[in-house]
C-alpha cells in the first residue's frame, strides 16, 4: 500500500466558524466543526467518512475542497498545497477535484436546463466551441445513463435519482482526479441508492477515480469504500481499512455505530447486542474537556476526562485516538463504566 | 422505470438545445392576460408616438374660442379651458408619462437590485448598504424632491435644454427614492439564494462571484424584481403627476397625463371627461404592464412553464 502515489493529503485540518455577540459584534468563541484531522487519500481508492449529524463530515469535505477559508491546517492535492491559497489561484486547481451534492433539489439550479448545468464547467474552464462543448454534455450524459433527449428539460422534471445523475455529469465534465461525494445517496429511496452508487463505482472503474465518500450510511460505506474514517465532533477518532474497522473496531464510538447497524438476518438480528450511547453530542463550540467523546463513552477513565488522546497509528494503517489503547496510561487505572455520570459532567 | 417499458430510439424526440427565450415566448403566448395586456400596452405605444404623426394637431396651440367643448369631429376629446386640443394634449402627455414611468422605473429598479444583490452577498457591505437603504425609506420624500428640484432644475435645464434637463432631473428623483423596497426584497431573497447548495456547486467548479451573480442569483430573484417592476411603473407615472402638479415637474406648457388630470380636477363636475380620459390612460398603462409583468414572471419560471 505504501508504494501507491497519496492523491490528496490532509495535516491538521481545522475549521473553525466564529461566534460573534454583542452589539459590537465581537469573537466570543468559535464552533470548531472540524478540529484538527489528518489522512492521506491514495489514488484510485475510496475513503469513505462515517459519524453522526453534526461531527463535521460534510464541513470536512467542503473545507478539502476550499469552499471555505479554513482556519489552518495544510492540504494537498495531487501534490499542490492548496490550504493557504486565495480563491482566485484556485481557479486553476478546480477542474482536478469535484464534488457530488447531498440534496439533488437543491444542488441543480432550477432555471437552467440540464445541458447548461452539465455545460457550466466546461464554460468556465475551456474555450471550446459550441458544438465541442455539446458533444462533450451527450457524452457525459450517455455516461451516467441520462436519455439524451433530456438534455433541453429543466431540473424539476427528472426524479432524484436523475437528477443525482446529473450531478454526477457536472462533477465529471472537466475529467477529474478527485471527487468527495457528500452523502449523494442520503437523500435517496433505497432502490435508487444501488443505481447511484453502482454507478460512481462504474465511473471510478472507467476512470481512475478517487473517491471521498461521506455517509452516515454504514452498510453502503461498507460496500464502495477501501478505508474508512469515523468522525466524532470535529475530529477523526478512527481510521482504518474496511475490513479492519468493520471486524475489529477499536474506538468505543465506533463500536457503539457499527453495533447499531441492522442485520438482515432476523435471527442475528434477534441476538445482536446494541451498545447504546446515552445522551447527546456535545456542542462544538464548547467540546468537553480532555477526550471529545468522554461524556457519553461507555468506557470511560478518568484520563480521558483530563487529556485529549493522541491520534496514533496503532496498527499500520490503522489509527486511533483513543486512551484505552494508549501504553502510557496505567492499566490499574480506574475505569468508570457508568454513563451517567459522564451526562451530569 | 418507464424507459425501458416504452423503449424509443435516442434520437426520435432529440432537439439540440435552443435559445432559452423562446421557451419563455411559447409560455408567455399561452398567459392570455399577459398578451392582452401587451397588446394594449403596444397600442398605448403606437397611440404616444405615431398618433402625432396622424393627428397633426399642435397640442400648445391656444384658441380661446372653442375652449371647453364636448366632443367633436375638430376636436374627438374635446378642448381644455384654453381651447388646447385634448387629443394631441394626450398624445404628447404620453409621451413624457410612459418616457418617465418607463425610465424611472428601470432606474429604480437596476438601483435597487444592485445594492440589493451586494448587500446579501457580500457580507461586509450588508449592514452599511442596508442602513443606507433605512436612511432613504426614513427621508420624507415629498420635501426632498422640492430640494432636489430647486437645487438641479436650472443647471440641468441650461446644459440638457428645459425638457430633456427636466426629464432627467425628474426620472432620477422618482428613482432615488423608490429602490428602497426592491433593494430590501432583493436582498432578502439573495440571502436564502447563496446558502443553496447550486451557489456552492458553483463555487467549487471555479465560479467567479459576478457569474455566480448573473448566473445563478439573479435569474433566481426575477420575480420579486419583476412584481416590484411593474408596481414601479404605476409609482413612477403618479409621482409625476404630483410632481408636475405642485409645478416642479415640468413646466406648465408642457403636457403630461398627470399635469391634465390635475388641469382637469377644477372642471371635474362640468367637464368629467377631461379627467376620465388621462385617468383612463393612466390607468390602462398600469394595468397593461402589470399584466405582462405577470405573464413574464410565470414564464421565466420553469416550473410554472408548460402547465
Amino acid at each position: 500500500m505504501s508504494e501507491r502515489r497519496k492523491l490528496v493529503e490532509v495535516q491538521d485540518l481545522k475549521m473553525y466558524f466564529p461566534i460573534t455577540s454583542g452589539v459590537l459584534r465581537r469573537h466570543s468563541g468559535d464552533v470548531k466543526a472540524v478540529d484538527g484531522v489528518s489522512f492521506d487519500i491514495y489514488e484510485g481508492e475510496t475513503l469513505g467518512v462515517v459519524g453522526e449529524s453534526g461531527c463535521g463530515k460534510s464541513t470536512c469535505g467542503r473545507a478539502v475542497l476550499r469552499l471555505y477559508d479554513i482556519t489552518s491546517g495544510s492540504i494537498k492535492i495531487d501534490g499542490v498545497e492548496i490550504g493557504s491559497k486565495s480563491q482566485q489561484s484556485l481557479r486553476k486547481m478546480r477542474p482536478t477535484m469535484q464534488m457530488v451534492f447531498q440534496d439533488p433539489q437543491a444542488c441543480l439550479n432550477p432555471r437552467m436546463t440540464v445541458a447548461a448545468i452539465i455545460g457550466e464547467p466546461l464554460d468556465e474552464h475551456t474555450n471550446w466551441s459550441k458544438a465541442k462543448k455539446l458533444d462533450r454534455i451527450y457524452e457525459l450524459m450517455d455516461a451516467v445513463g441520462l436519455n439524451r433527449n433530456f438534455a433541453n428539460r429543466y431540473p424539476h422534471a427528472f426524479s432524484g435519482g436523475q437528477r443525482q445523475r446529473i450531478g454526477i455529469a457536472r462533477a465529471l465534465a472537466l475529467n477529474p482526479k478527485f471527487i468527495i461525494c457528500d452523502e449523494p445517496i442520503a437523500a435517496l429511496d433505497v432502490s435508487i441508492q444501488a443505481q447511484v452508487v453502482n454507478l460512481l463505482e462504474e465511473l471510478q472503474d472507467e476512470l481512475g477515480l478517487t473517491y471521498m465518500f461521506i455517509s452516515h450510511d454504514l452498510s453502503m460505506v461498507r460496500h464502495i469504500a477501501d478505508r474508512v474514517a469515523v468522525m466524532y465532533l470535529g475530529k477523526i477518532i478512527e481510521l482504518a481499512p474496511r475490513d479492519r474497522l468493520y471486524d475489529n473496531p477499536m474506538h468505543p464510538y465506533t463500536e457503539a455505530l457499527l453495533s447499531a447497524v441492522p442485520d438482515p438476518d432476523p435471527k442475528v438480528e434477534a441476538r445482536v447486542e446494541r451498545i447504546i450511547l446515552k445522551g447527546d453530542v456535545p456542542s462544538p463550540a464548547n467540546p468537553p474537556r480532555g477526550c471529545n467523546f468522554c461524556t457519553r463513552c461507555p468506557k470511560v477513565m478518568d484520563i480521558c476526562r483530563e487529556i485529549d488522546p493522541e491520534y496514533r497509528e496503532l496498527r499500520p494503517g490503522h489509527f486511533v485516538a483513543c486512551h484505552l489503547h494508549n501504553d502510557t496510561v496505567p492499566s490499574g487505572a480506574p475505569r468508570n463504566e457508568l454513563t451517567q455520570q459522564g451526562e451530569d459532567a | 422505470m418507464t424507459d425501458a417499458a416504452k423503449p424509443f430510439s435516442p434520437d426520435e424526440a432529440f432537439s439540440p438545445p435552443r435559445n432559452q427565450w423562446w421557451d419563455v415566448w411559447d409560455q408567455f403566448k399561452t398567459h392570455r392576460g399577459a398578451l392582452a395586456g401587451l397588446a394594449v400596452f403596444i397600442s398605448i405605444l403606437l397611440f404616444v408616438l405615431v398618433g402625432p404623426w396622424i393627428w397633426q394637431v399642435d397640442p400648445g396651440q391656444i384658441n380661446i374660442r372653442v375652449r371647453n367643448q364636448g366632443a367633436s369631429w375638430a376636436h374627438p376629446l374635446g378642448t381644455d379651458q384654453l381651447g388646447r386640443d385634448l387629443l394631441a394634449r394626450m398624445m404628447y402627455g404620453g409621451r413624457i408619462s410612459v418616457a418617465v414611468g418607463l425610465t424611472a422605473m428601470l432606474l429604480g429598479l437596476i438601483i435597487g437590485t444592485l445594492i440589493g444583490v451586494l448587500a446579501g452577498y457580500f457580507k461586509l457591505l450588508d449592514s452599511p448598504l442596508m442602513r443606507l437603504t433605512d436612511l432613504f425609506l426614513a427621508l420624507p420624500l415629498l420635501p426632498l424632491l422640492l430640494i432636489l428640484v430647486t437645487l438641479f432644475r436650472d443647471t440641468l435645464a441650461k446644459t440638457f435644454g428645459e425638457a430633456i434637463g427636466v426629464f432627467f432631473l425628474i426620472c432620477f428623483a422618482i428613482a432615488i427614492t423608490s429602490w428602497m423596497q426592491t433593494a430590501r426584497i432583493v436582498r432578502g431573497d439573495v440571502l436564502a439564494l447563496k446558502e443553496r447548495e447550486y451557489v456552492l456547486a458553483a463555487r467549487s467548479i471555479g465560479t467567479p462571484s459576478l457569474r455566480i451573480n448573473t448566473r445563478h442569483v439573479l435569474p433566481n430573484v426575477l420575480s420579486p424584481i419583476m412584481v416590484s417592476a411593474t408596481l414601479g411603473i404605476a409609482t413612477a407615472i403618479i409621482t409625476e403627476s404630483a410632481l408636475s402638479f405642485l409645478g416642479l415637474g415640468f413646466p406648465p406648457d408642457f403636457p403630461t397625463w398627470g399635469r391634465i388630470l390635475f388641469d382637469g380636477r377644477d372642471w371635474i363636475e362640468q367637464y368629467p371627461a377631461r379627467v376620465v380620459w388621462p385617468g383612463v390612460l393612466i390607468s390602462l398603462t398600469v394595468l397593461s404592464v402589470n399584466y405582462i409583468g405577470d405573464g413574464l414572471r410565470d414564464a421565466l419560471d420553469p416550473r410554472i412553464r408548460g402547465r
